[in-house]
């Protein structure tokens, strides 16, 4: 099977369950340590993921917030590696079935070489890849290395991403297209962000045959609710998570009890 | 073929997150539209001729020549309003951002001669400025902290890295992720993602248009080199620009040597020549490690202290046409006493690299350096090493 059908089988098996929308955590690889997170990414299989996305930490994240930054920094002060990151955490989770999409900046894929970079990915079983400050103009050779081997290369679009433009990224959208809720960088919002949904989603659902998965800024299992409830096809959680997983003495059992209720806040039942 | 250069070579492009996207292509209409509006073009000179002081002088350096053994010529960079040329781009930049509709302006500064020059042309222009500063930075350059408040600037002191240059533009660039639709970034070198590297370059070689136009007056001739300091390189690729076209016109880019490249203290990322690679939303010559993460620069001149460059350079340098070099810290201190010593003028620890290199480098019969800001803002730290 390749990635791009592990991550069109995710969604349907999510739609197929009766869940609102997919559950796609996020936890930055080698935080707060190497081998707690890829404790967090089976806790986080265990605890109703239907897809993972693996950050790789990078030195100068521009579309993160403070938590994510942090993340990574520690990650790097521990010498944490992508080889690391990629078969000591993405291969743990992807053997357990749950599709791996790999986030990760452009540098350090140029720094490896693209197609030693995608061959990686493939060795460890990870189904698709995203590349935060790779837009659509820098994106064909990617693409082009991505495709050749079944991995999906997700695109971002932003509230501010204009009509054409949007209808150009969706075409070339493949495995799902990562739709950012806010004008923002990564972390947590206060508040409902349930209106900027609905328009965010219908915008990109109309742009793009694949599923539509909303991030940036949702962090509770009420904001996951309201953005299935908009239309999202997958609900994207990170910073919260990620801050789950630095505090306390167990952040393997802190980061179950997040996901649990977010799991709660997208189960079938609910109203939506 | 785009209006505006995002390509030099291989080297420059938009590695930045797609919210930025549209206001890249904003900034790029606007710059296109108001280059060739007379009425722009009318204000911005009126602007630099009032009240930045423009044209700067060319100055015969004659003890400085003599110490050399050939001629040196500076251009007085370090003449102008607020000390340096950061203010030929930030005037420039902040009337573009006007005409845009965006009274938010964000910077980020090292050595904080950008800051100065930001927090100076919102003060002109009735805008508000916040400008992200390494803390490192802010220790190093206080006057012009100080300065930046006065002028009625937010300074956002930043924690992360270092604390220099390099995490103030990510935090500027963040910032500017966040609030983009009231905002304009006013990126302080030719770095970043396109159209900034050509806007800076268009607005900053009035340096070396002026000085093309000045030596050939003084001198009846070109220069056989032109050298400038490179950090981000906004004064050399200002002045170069001019060269570029006349063959026998050497160019020459000199960077901060820092404790020595062999140490890997430094911020000398073209001449030490890497691995080129991404960094705040350009490809280009980038310090950094087997694994892609960029390492953090070294230099005494907190403007020098940046692993990254401009992208144009990257190709000046591949393309043959300009030739890089580094100074160390060392060097540059000399240099700075020298020139206070034999000229009466105290330049930038920034401009010191450019002055070093040309008074200890042959052969040259006449040689066209860059000044590209006083040195006041430096003394401490300068007079801290020079007693040690």
């Amino acid at each position: 099977m390749t990635g791009l059908e592990r991550i069109a089988e995710a969604f349907e098996s999510a739609r197929a369950d009766g869940r609102r929308a997919a559950l796609m955590p996020y936890l930055m690889g080698g935080f707060p340590d190497l081998d707690t997170s890829r404790r967090i990414g089976l806790e986080y299989a265990r605890a109703g993921a239907d897809l993972i996305e693996l950050g790789v930490p990078f030195s100068d994240p521009l579309a993160d917030g403070p938590v994510i930054h942090a993340a990574a920094t520690v990650a790097l002060r521990a010498r944490v590696k992508l080889p690391d990151v990629l078969s000591g955490v993405g291969r743990a989770i992807a053997d357990e079935g749950v599709p791996v999409v790999v986030m990760c900046y452009a540098n350090p894929i140029l720094a490896r070489g693209l197609d030693r970079f995608a061959d990686s990915l493939l060795e460890v079983g990870a189904s698709g890849l995203i590349v935060p400050d790779l837009p659509l103009e820098e994106a064909p050779a990617v693409l082009r290395a991505c495709d050749e081997r079944g991995l999906a290369l997700v695109p971002l679009v932003a509230p501010t991403t204009p009509e054409d433009r949007l209808a150009r990224i969706g075409a070339q959208a493949r495995g799902f297209l990562y739709t950012v809720s806010l004008t923002g960088t990564t972390g947590e919002r206060s508040g409902s962000l349930a209106d900027g949904f609905a328009a965010v989603v219908s915008r990109a659902a109309a742009c793009t045959e694949v599923p539509v998965a909303v991030g940036f800024g949702i962090s509770t299992p009420e904001q996951a609710g309201a953005a299935a409830a908009a239309g999202a096809d997958g609900v994207i959680v990170g910073s919260r998570l990620v801050r789950a997983a630095g505090e306390g003495p167990d952040p393997v059992a802190a980061v179950g009890v997040v996901m649990r209720e977010l799991a709660a806040g997208l189960a079938g039942s609910a109203v939506g | 073929m785009t209006a505006v250069e995002h390509r030099f070579g291989p080297y420059g492009g938009q590695y930045v997150p797609e919210m930025l996207m549209p206001a890249l292509a904003e900034l790029e209409d606007a710059w296109v539209a108001a280059r060739d509006d007379p009425e722009f073009r009318a204000e911005l000179d009126a602007l630099l001729r009032d009240y930045v002081g423009r044209p700067s002088p060319l100055y015969e350096a004659r003890r400085l020549s003599e110490a050399a053994g050939h001629r040196i010529f500076l251009k007085r960079e370090d003449l102008n309003h607020t000390g340096a040329h950061k203010i030929n781009n930030a005037i420039g930049q902040a009337l573009l951002a006007r005409r845009m509709g965006k009274r938010r302006i964000i910077a980020e500064t090292g050595a904080g001669q950008h800051g100065v020059a930001a927090a100076t042309a919102c003060a002109l222009l009735d805008l508000e400025c916040i400008v992200y500063m390494g803390t490192e930075d802010m220790r190093r350059q206080k006057p012009n902290v100080e300065r930046m408040g006065l002028l009625g600037a937010r300074v956002e002191p930043v924690q992360a890295g270092a604390r220099t240059l390099k995490e103030a533009v990510s935090a500027a660039i963040r910032d500017w992720v966040t609030n983009v639709e009231t905002t304009h970034y006013i990126i302080g070198s030719c770095v970043g993602p396109a159209p900034y590297p050509a806007l800076v370059r268009d607005l900053q070689r009035v340096i070396g248009d002026e000085a093309r136009a000045q030596v050939l007056d003084a001198a009846g001739r070109l220069p056989d080199r032109v050298i400038a300091c490179v950090g981000g390189g906004s004064n050399s690729i200002g002045v170069f620009t001019p060269f570029v076209a006349d063959p026998d016109v050497e160019l020459v880019g000199v960077e901060a040597a820092g404790e020595g490249i062999e140490t890997g203290r430094h911020g000398a990322p073209l001449t030490a020549a890497g691995l080129p690679g991404v960094l705040h939303g350009a490809f280009s010559a980038v310090m950094q490690d087997e694994d892609g993460q960029i390492l953090e620069a070294h230099s005494i001149s907190a403007g020098l202290d940046y692993p990254g460059t401009g992208p144009e350079h990257a190709w000046l340098r591949d393309s043959g046409r300009a030739r890089y070099v580094a100074i160390t810290d060392a060097q540059a201190l000399d240099a700075f006493a020298l020139t206070a010593r034999l000229e009466g003028i105290i330049p930038a620890l920034e401009s010191s690299h450019a002055i070093a290199w040309a008074v200890g480098n042959g052969p040259s019969e006449l040689d066209l350096v860059c000044l590209s800001g006083r040195g006041d803002k430096d003394l401490a730290e300068a007079l801290d090493h020079l007693s040690s």
